[in-house]
């Protein structure tokens, strides 16, 4: 379960976030939208402790990770896969050994354990015998799958995806959506999503939290969200761009 | 001080903080054995073996020129036959260590700031750290232990190229008697010379490993942040080992009874 309480957070003179609450229930699948800039992605890593908050809590599993040392929150993140907005791949890595990453560093297995743990992996993510490609030839879908797949071959409990269909085509983009469903049911894991992404949001969001103006501006299941009548709301999910002001 | 001068004293003593907090982090993962020795391997191959080039040539050419520069001078005063043991105690004690540091810090120092600064603005050593991966444990540990072996090994090789080069150009180019060169520089060359420039090349290792990281851990964003990084990376690690090593002279001179 995550909790965060009160979360506030700046960047030198600039606020990003004020007084964020909300709540995930564990196996819960929850989408954040918010305008491009509004600080969703940093209040994603704020829940893997790879930001801190100036005041507020963080809870995993009732364990407040704000102000952990570095070292302590390395036990914390054991629980967690992220899948960052630009992959984030170990370039210098082919695809297996940055799919293997976590295991090699975290647990004592065989190599051949873990090269059937990765091709299983890269089987589930729909990439099946590219292990040996070199990380920095793949397509932007590719890389995604292939940080997704890093992301989950430990099996963590939650998983967090940093605009997961950013700059994607519409095809690969509904691939990866269901992608992303089908961890979250094979896995039964946590599942957060930060997008700008409607179709996405409305697909993998039981829940959806906007954020606008630095603060949760709405929260509902997917079809309230999307059946709002408030004029912010249907603003973002309608893609209207604001008036000039004259 | 006005405020720009205010500001680089701050810049400056949180530089030195961050740094210091570094080689805390980096001594006390070491205690715990947490890296991985492969990496550390790697790491000696492409800072050692890599580096073997420009250590050669820098090693040699700076004997030949001790050489024949010191033959110059003292052949002024009938003392040919010496010119060699200079070139033996300048390269065990000074010119070996501190050359090889300068070039290998060109070398490798600014390309680990450039690598670890391409992951920090790529997000790879958040990917790291979510990976439940300390960052220090992985990328700056295998750097310096590596970089504090390979060192005084590649300082005995320049020392050893340097004199060999400069022997032969005194006895292939100038005509010195081969003999009482070669016991002339053994004569005045002690153990001692030696192992103050090895000492002073393990310490200029963890010099360089550690201002690359450095910078690399905490270089601006885009490619200027990198590339800045990387400037910074080598001049820094170049005039700290400058002034190391004039500490390093006293310090060692104080106590090997040279002062």
């Amino acid at each position: 379960m995550i909790d965060v309480r009160h979360l506030q957070k700046s960047f030198g003179a600039q606020p990003v976030l004020e007084d964020i609450s909300f709540r995930i229930e564990t196996g819960e699948s929850v989408a954040i939208i918010g305008r491009s800039g509004g600080g969703k992605s940093v209040l994603l890593k704020h829940l893997i402790g790879l930001l801190q908050p100036d005041s507020g809590e963080v809870l995993i599993d009732g364990e407040n990770i704000v102000r952990m040392n570095e070292r302590q929150l390395l036990g914390v993140r054991r629980k967690f896969g992220m899948v960052f907005q630009g992959a984030a791949l170990f370039d210098s890595m082919t695809v297996a050994e940055n799919v293997a990453f976590g295991l090699r560093r975290h647990e004592h297995l065989t190599e051949a354990e873990i090269a059937r743990r990765v091709a299983e992996t890269l089987e589930l993510v729909d990439l099946p015998g590219t292990e040996a490609k070199n990380s920095a030839e793949l397509s932007g879908g590719m890389r995604k799958r292939v940080g997704l797949a890093r992301a989950i071959i430990y099996e963590p409990q939650i998983v967090l995806y940093d605009e997961p269909t950013t700059g994607l085509d519409p095809i690969v983009s509904d691939s990866i959506d269901h992608l992303i469903l089908r961890v979250r049911d094979r896995l039964k894991v946590t599942t957060v999503v930060v997008t700008h992404d409607m179709r996405t949001a409305r697909r993998v969001g039981q829940r959806i939290l906007m954020l606008n103006k630095r603060k949760i501006y709405a929260t509902g299941t997917a079809d309230e969200i999307f059946a709002s009548r408030d004029a912010v709301v249907r603003q973002f999910i309608d893609g209207v761009a604001d008036a000039k002001e004259n | 001080m006005n405020p720009l001068e205010n500001r680089r004293v701050h810049e400056t003593l949180t530089g030195l903080g961050q740094i210091t907090l570094l080689a805390r982090d980096a001594f006390a993962s070491l205690l715990r054995l947490r890296m991985a020795w492969h990496d550390v391997l790697f790491q000696m191959y492409f800072i050692g073996v890599k580096s073997q080039t420009v250590v050669l040539i820098t090693g040699a050419f700076t004997g030949m020129v001790l050489g024949a520069q010191t033959y110059f001078q003292f052949h002024k005063i009938k003392m040919d036959t010496a010119s060699l043991a200079v070139v033996g105690v300048s390269m065990c004690s000074e010119l070996g260590p501190v050359l090889t540091a300068l070039m290998v810090a060109g070398r490798v120092g600014g390309a680990m700031a450039a690598e670890i600064g391409t992951m920090r603005v790529t997000e790879q050593i958040d990917a790291l750290r979510a990976l439940a991966t300390h960052p220090v444990d992985y990328l700056v540990v295998p750097r310096l232990v590596a970089s504090h072996l390979v060192l005084p090994l590649l300082t005995v090789e320049a020392i050893v190229v340097g004199i060999g080069a400069g022997y032969l150009v005194g006895v292939c180019l100038l005509g010195i008697d081969p003999t009482y060169l070669w016991y002339n520089m053994l004569h005045f060359t002690h153990d001692v010379d030696v192992m103050i420039g090895l000492t002073k090349a393990f310490i200029f290792g963890g010099i360089i490993a550690l201002v690359g990281c450095y910078k690399g851990m905490t270089c601006g964003l885009g490619a200027q942040g990198v590339g800045r990084a990387t400037m910074e990376a080598v001049v820094y690690a170049s005039i700290s080992i400058l002034i190391t090593n004039f500490f390093l002279t006293l310090l060692m001179g104080k106590l090997v009874g040279q002062l």
